[in-house]
């Protein structure tokens, strides 16, 4: 008997989620841009502040942590293929975010430090949360069996959670005694409420932009492993 | 007529890492074409890394350091990249996982002779850093070749687990340094920090931060890649 597997779910609606993200984003731009009062230090170039620090936010910890280490971890034990899959779309959206962070970082450093790039532990965190990620999309690439690709990139990502703490803290350690000379470090200087608010509304916005961009290329995945399936059935 | 065989009970875990590693440093041995590459390879780093500083503006002594544990990291590289590229050749990798001995074993017997793989080469490699950049390495032979080993076992670690990964893939021996060089930078950057911090005889403390990292980095990814090596061999 021959079982022929559900035809892939080709979804022709309109995708609600990713139209929301981008809306937000763009109410972002608009609200960072002409509603929200200039930095008295840093002036215009302050305002990049908005898109950095929330896409830094969304690539490290949504998109590294939450859905490529951790779901990769279980995978392991559940061997679900949908972990793998979710860990898959979480590392190619983490890449454009990670990359997002690293190209808007040297514009805002720039002015207000006096140089593109400085080995500060969070930069240095990020460019190789980049490179982590690269390998990560370059293994699964190489990897032609989907069962082991699962397994391979799986053990990949378990294995970059524990690594990141380290990279961290050794950083760190690096800068702390090496004074670097800054020209001038924003200490966080307290920020007024409009301000405040369209920061928050910045996580708002990449946090939901990210989650629409995750389940868009979720659903490719899925899609394409229903076809191999079907192949496979023929 | 002939005593039948006794029935032989399987190694105990420890006791078959020994012997794959035993049979891994065999066939190095009898081949040394991994061994005498990385050997050269790290001779040949060494005396390139010398003449891309001006020599005039940084002392060798300042820059031992860090070609020391570049290269050390590189040619580790080179050694790893066959630890599992020798089981390929006849499906030997199949016969390994059939054997009756624990997943972990075949790790850790891989691990063991990558180690000392990766050993045998600084042991050439510390004494021509020494030599062609001036390096007064009396005093601290001991604190430095304790570090080597930290080092090195984390290296391993690693790269063991990677190399059998990537043994498997379309890119094989492109993907490791990929796949690796990224968790060697904690290592680098704690035994370069040490070892500028010993050439200098700065007293133990300074170096004490760096040195708890390389231990804990050691520690988690010795257990860690020990417990993950079963599933990158799953059928």
């Amino acid at each position: 008997m021959i079982i022929e597997p559900a035809s892939p779910p080709i979804r022709r609606g309109f995708d609600w989620l990713l139209a929301s993200g981008y809306a937000a984003v763009a109410a972002l731009y608009v609200r960072a841009i002409w509603f929200t009062p200039m930095d008295a230090l840093q002036g215009a170039a302050q305002k990049i502040l908005y898109v950095h620090a929330a896409s830094a936010f969304v690539a490290l910890y949504l998109a590294f942590g939450f859905c490529m280490a951790f779901p990769s971890a279980l995978y392991l034990f559940l061997k679900d293929e949908k972990l793998d899959r979710l860990a898959e779309s979480a590392a190619e959206v983490g890449l454009v975010f990670t990359t997002v962070v690293l190209v808007t970082g040297p514009i805002w450093a720039k002015p207000i430090w006096g140089a593109w790039w400085t080995w500060d532990a969070r930069l240095t965190l990020t460019l190789f949360l980049w490179f982590i990620i690269a390998g990560y999309l370059l293994l699964r690439g190489a990897v032609e069996e989907r069962g082991m690709r699962a397994r391979y990139s799986a053990v990949l990502a378990l294995l970059a959670g524990l690594l990141i703490p380290f990279i961290h803290l050794s950083v760190y350690l690096f800068r702390t005694m090496h004074p670097m000379p800054i020209v001038l470090k924003p200490s966080a200087p307290s920020m007024s409420r409009e301000m405040l608010i369209t920061f928050a509304w910045g996580f708002m916005a990449f946090s939901l932009l990210f989650a629409g961009m995750l389940r868009a290329r979720y659903r490719i995945a899925t899609m394409r492993d229903l076809l191999a399936d079907r192949e496979a059935a023929r | 007529m002939p005593e039948p065989l006794a029935p032989a009970s399987p190694p105990g875990m420890l006791r078959a890492a020994w012997l794959i590693a035993r049979k891994d440093l065999a066939i190095e041995f009898r081949t040394r074409t991994a061994f005498f590459s990385a050997l050269v390879f790290a001779l040949l780093g060494i005396t390139i890394f010398y003449f891309a500083w001006d020599a005039t503006a940084v002392a060798a002594v300042d820059l031992a350091p860090g070609v020391l544990w570049v290269i050390f990291t590189f040619s580790g590289l080179l050694g790893l990249q066959r630890s599992f590229g020798v089981e390929q050749a006849d499906r030997a990798m199949d016969a390994l996982l059939a054997a009756p001995v624990e997943r972990e074993s075949i790790y850790l017997g891989k691990a063991l002779a990558n180690l000392l793989f990766v050993a045998g080469v600084q042991v050439v490699a510390l004494p021509a850093v020494a030599l062609f950049y001036n390096v007064p390495l009396g005093g601290i032979v001991l604190p430095l070749a304790g570090l080597a080993l930290l080092a090195a076992i984390g290296i391993v670690a690693v790269g063991t687990l990677f190399s059998a990964m990537a043994v498997n893939t379309r890119l094989a021996e492109l993907l490791l340094p990929m796949l690796a060089l990224p968790f060697f930078l904690p290592i680098v950057m704690s035994a370069a920090q040490i070892t500028a911090r010993l050439l200098a005889g700065r007293p133990v403390v300074e170096a004490w931060p760096w040195l708890r990292i390389l231990a804990a980095f050691d520690i988690v990814f010795v257990v860690a890649c020990t417990l993950a090596f079963p599933f990158t061999v799953e059928e």
